[in-house]
Parts: C-alpha cells; sequence; structure tokens
C-alpha cells in the first residue's frame, strides 16, 4: 500500500498524492459541506465528478494537455488523475516573466482549442495552470465547473475569470500577459470570432455592478 | 483629528462625526426613507434626504457636542449608488466645505462599508464578502486597492430575496425584528427544489434563481404543487447563501487569507454566518460580522473612512465634486494599507 499524503484543501476538493501502479498519481476527492442542503450537496458533488471526467477525457483526445483520469466513482466523489510536476502558473509569473510570456501564448492556443471543442473551464484563474517542470507545458487543472457550452458568453466567461485573476494578482503584468494569451488564442479561433468575443467579454464586465465605461477601453 | 461624514447613496441620510482615537465614533445620526409599498423610487427617496438633511446635520453636531469650528474635513459618499440621492449629499458636503473653509474628502461608498468592518471587528486582512441590496461581492485588499475576486454577473444577493419576497406577498417590509422575511419563511420549510445553482468560477447569477422561484410559485397557488412557499423559500436560501459561499471559499483558498469579514445589509442574515461559520472550519478562517447597526448605511462608515483618507493627503476640490454613480471599489486607490 502505497503513502498517501495531502498535497492541498482546495476549496472543493482535497487533494491527495500517492501511487498507482507505481505511477504519481492525484487522489480527488469532493468533500461534503456541512454549510449545505445535504440532497443540494449531494447533487453537486455527483455532478461536478461525472462532468469533470467526462471533459478532461475528451481534451486528453484532442491532445491538450491535461492529467488523465484515471478512475471515477460519482458515488464518492472521488476521481484518480495523473500527478503533475511542476509550478502553479500564478508562482511562476512573479518568478519568470519572460517564460510566462511563452506560456500565456501556448496556454491561449490550448483555451481556443478547448472553446471549438465546446467546452468552457468555468474556472479560468492562474491558480489553474501547472507549468510543467520536465518540458514547461502548461496543463490545465481543475475543471470542477467546466462544461459543455458553445454559448459565446460562457466563453466570454472564461476570458474574463482569466483576465480578472490576472488584474487581482498581478496587476503589473495584465497588459503584457494578456496580450501574449490573445495572440495565441486569435491563432487558433480567428481574428474575427476573437474581436466578437472580446466585445462579449466588455459586455459580461458591463454587468458586474457599478461598472464604469472608461475601465472597459483596457481591452 | 475630527471628521464629519455624509451618507445619502439611496435611502438613508445619515450624517456621522469620527476621530482619531477611542472612542472613534462622536456621533451617528441617521434618517431612513421606508417605502409604502414597492422598492425605492430614486426619485421619492431623494425628496426625502432632503427633507431631512438640516435636522440629521444638527442632531449629529449636538450629539458630539463639537462646534463645526472643531472639524478638520468633511467626507462624502460620492458613489456608488443612485443618481438623485447622492445628489443630496454632495450637495450638502459642498456646502459645508465652501461656508465653513474645510476640506472635502470624496469616499467610496463600498470602501466605506469594508473600512467601518475592519475597524468595528478589528480585522488585519481579510477575505471581504460584501452582501447588500445593490451589491454582492467578494473583495480582498491586495498591492494598494481592494480588488475583486468575484461578484455577481447581474442582480444582487439583497436584491434576488426582496424582489422574491415582493412578488410572493411576504414584504414590504422586507426585515422584521432582524431577521429577512424570506428568512423567517424558510425555517418552515425544508424539502429542496429544483432551482438552478449558478456558479461562474468566483462570479455568481441569481437571475436565474428568481426567475425559477416565481415558477414555482405560480405553480403553487394555481394548487398544483406538492410543495409549499416554505419550501421555495428555504430552497431559495440554501441555494442563493450556498452560492457566496462557494465562492467566498475559493476566494480564501486562492488568497489563502485567514479572515472572512461579512459587510453590507444582508450580512446580518443569521441563516448566512451560520453558514460561513460551517465553512470556515474547514480552512483555519476566522468569521468576522460587522455589528447589524453599521452593516447597513450610516454616515459613520463614511466619515470614518474620510478620516484615513484625509490623514493620507486626499481630498478634492468642492467644484469638482461630482456624484458617481458607477464609482466602483477596485478603482480607489487605499494608501492607508499600504
Amino acid at each position: 500500500m502505497a503513502k498517501i499524503e495531502l498535497i492541498r484543501k482546495g476549496a472543493e476538493a482535497y487533494l491527495y498524492k500517492t501511487y498507482m501502479l507505481g505511477i504519481p498519481v492525484i487522489i480527488k476527492h469532493r468533500i461534503s459541506k456541512e454549510y449545505r442542503d445535504k440532497v443540494l450537496d449531494y447533487r453537486i458533488r455527483y455532478h461536478r465528478t461525472i462532468l469533470e471526467a467526462k471533459i478532461i477525457g475528451t481534451l486528453r483526445l484532442r491532445g491538450l494537455p491535461v492529467p488523465a483520469v484515471l478512475l471515477v466513482d460519482p458515488a464518492k466523489a472521488i476521481l484518480v488523475l495523473e500527478y503533475i510536476e511542476g509550478t502553479m502558473l500564478k508562482e511562476l509569473i512573479s518568478r519568470d516573466i519572460e517564460l510566462s510570456k511563452r506560456i500565456f501564448m501556448e496556454l491561449g492556443k490550448y483555451i481556443g482549442i478547448m472553446h471549438s471543442e465546446s467546452i468552457v473551464h468555468g474556472d479560468l484563474t492562474t491558480s489553474n495552470v501547472i507549468v510543467r517542470q520536465s518540458d514547461n507545458k502548461p496543463f490545465i487543472i481543475d475543471f470542477g465547473l467546466a462544461h459543455y457550452s458553445n454559448d459565446i458568453e460562457d466563453q466570454g466567461v472564461d476570458i474574463h475569470l482569466m483576465l480578472r485573476s490576472l488584474e487581482s494578482t498581478h496587476p503589473k503584468h495584465v497588459d503584457v500577459l494578456f496580450k501574449e494569451f490573445l495572440k495565441g488564442y486569435t491563432s487558433v479561433r480567428g481574428e474575427e470570432y476573437t474581436r466578437k468575443l472580446l466585445d462579449k467579454v466588455k459586455e459580461i464586465r458591463m454587468r458586474g455592478r457599478y461598472v464604469e465605461e472608461r475601465r472597459l477601453k483596457k481591452i | 483629528m475630527i471628521v464629519l461624514g455624509i451618507e445619502s447613496t439611496a435611502h438613508t441620510f445619515g450624517v456621522g462625526i469620527v476621530q482619531d482615537k477611542e472612542p472613534y465614533i462622536l456621533a451617528d445620526a441617521r434618517a431612513d426613507y421606508v417605502p409604502e409599498k414597492g422598492g425605492i423610487h430614486p426619485r421619492e427617496s431623494s425628496r426625502f434626504l432632503a427633507s431631512m438633511a438640516g435636522k440629521v446635520l444638527s442632531e449629529a453636531l449636538s450629539e458630539a457636542n463639537v462646534k463645526p469650528s472643531e472639524i478638520d474635513a468633511i467626507a462624502v459618499a460620492l458613489g456608488p449608488g443612485l443618481g438623485p440621492c447622492l445628489r443630496v449629499g454632495a450637495t450638502v458636503a459642498r456646502t459645508l466645505s465652501i461656508y465653513l473653509s474645510k476640506p472635502l474628502v470624496p469616499v467610496n461608498h463600498s470602501v466605506a462599508h469594508i473600512e467601518i468592518g475592519l475597524l468595528l471587528t478589528n480585522s488585519r486582512d481579510p477575505v471581504v464578502v460584501y452582501l447588500a441590496g445593490g451589491n454582492t461581492m467578494i473583495v480582498a485588499y491586495n498591492e494598494g486597492r481592494y480588488r475583486v475576486f468575484g461578484e455577481t454577473l447581474d442582480i444582487a444577493l439583497g436584491n434576488l430575496i426582496d424582489v422574491f419576497a415582493r412578488e410572493v406577498g411576504l414584504g414590504p417590509p422586507y426585515v422584521v425584528k432582524g431577521v429577512h422575511v424570506v428568512d423567517k419563511c424558510a425555517e418552515e420549510g425544508g424539502k429542496l427544489l429544483d432551482i438552478p445553482y449558478t456558479v461562474k468560477g468566483q462570479d455568481v447569477s441569481f437571475s436565474g434563481i428568481l426567475t425559477a422561484a416565481l415558477r414555482l410559485y405560480k405553480k403553487l397557488i394555481a394548487g398544483k404543487a406538492d410543495y409549499t412557499l416554505n419550501d421555495i423559500c428555504y430552497t431559495v436560501r440554501e441555494i442563493a447563501y450556498s452560492m457566496v459561499v462557494e465562492v467566498a471559499e475559493r476566494a480564501i483558498a486562492h488568497t489563502g487569507k485567514k479572515e472572512v469579514l461579512l459587510v453590507g445589509g444582508v450580512a446580518a442574515s443569521k441563516a448566512l454566518q451560520e453558514k460561513f461559520k460551517a465553512m470556515a472550519k474547514y480552512y483555519d478562517v476566522e468569521v468576522k460580522v460587522v455589528p447589524p447597526k453599521y452593516a447597513v448605511d450610516n454616515g459613520v462608515m463614511i466619515a470614518w473612512t474620510g478620516l484615513l483618507a484625509f490623514k493620507h493627503g486626499v481630498t478634492i476640490d468642492p467644484v469638482k465634486a461630482v456624484v458617481r454613480q458607477r464609482w466602483r471599489l477596485d478603482e480607489v486607490d487605499i494608501p492607508w494599507r499600504k
């Protein structure tokens, strides 16, 4: 029996590192929340577990860098995933801006492909990208809020979330990194669609309470 | 240092007087506009605020027992809020500033809700959950400003429960003896109905809950339901509050902060506070709640934030002190927290 080590208490799940058949893996356990109604709690955990496994599978087939799913148990809200050895993108930005620029361009490309597959991540932040140590490939993780959608609105929310996580944790590097991200994204989805999507992002930001118009000129 | 602050962003005309040492609060005078039915009509509210301004101001001055000449600065909430209401406070503040030859300090109403919460709960660096009739935001301080980590993409939480209460005939008034009528109604319910749970990353959306809840209500009054109004209230409360707790939880996980501070009118909800306390157990996080008296709009929070700002040289020329209805809190530099 391999050692099981709790490595992270995330917002909705605990992550444990262990070994399965000699491969390093992550056990993702969506924990029951005392603050939620029991029926609601089961509903949320069950559905998110299944959906996450399904979506990761689809993206793997498209060749995107996402951790492989090794086991699914929706009733227990457990997923077993491939372990990615690397650094959170959030931490890399403050350490190596040049490398971060390259990674943001690549990430933009991956998100473009993901959106072409009608998948939205739903929680796209700099905490949910792991840059793999061996080859600096950005692995997209935590598909807990991901879903299938062709709606430009949902895709706009992804872009909005990425932009906002940059604004809130790395205000100094927003412009340069977001530019690279868009370069990558445009290379997959084309100028016209990207323009349309950015208009949607503006609209989403307008809907937030008390947004002033001049703030929107940035994008 | 003594600062007088004026609040009139929506339905309260408040004048607070504070000083920079204990006991910080010298006066807290207010007048609240309560509509007979329906919601707040900006014009009606502004007329009420204007009619009460003089009385509230003199009440505050006599309560504090200070002469106008002893005041060091006049602070005013220039936004965000309802235009006609904001203009009442701005007019009074500009007049006082010019007449008394005292500097005028612009204050952001949302920042003021946070600052008074920090002062009264002794919080240092919390994730702030700002829940009010017009605002639903998860905020934390980072690099010179309060940054928005999540917010509603459509209506505010307070707006959701008030409109729902109104449409099903539970209110107004929306709050009876400190308990929201929807919270009260939910106590007798317990069956979870089908209402959408919409969390998009760190953002929430409440409009779908309102639509679904009203649809369930229609079915109920048509006699085609196997549930009660209590069950609908219970479901609205469970889903809406759980969504807010979940996004706050995400912000805590993302920032690693050790305190969570609830501010704004909806923060007074005991049911919501219970959920936050249950969530906090999973982390090593302390839940703090602004006292109910200062959770709602008041002049003290404007005066206190004005005092902090004034100490760091923030003032505005009365001629340029125009109201800003959509002034976001993440546009405001916070020099006093550096």
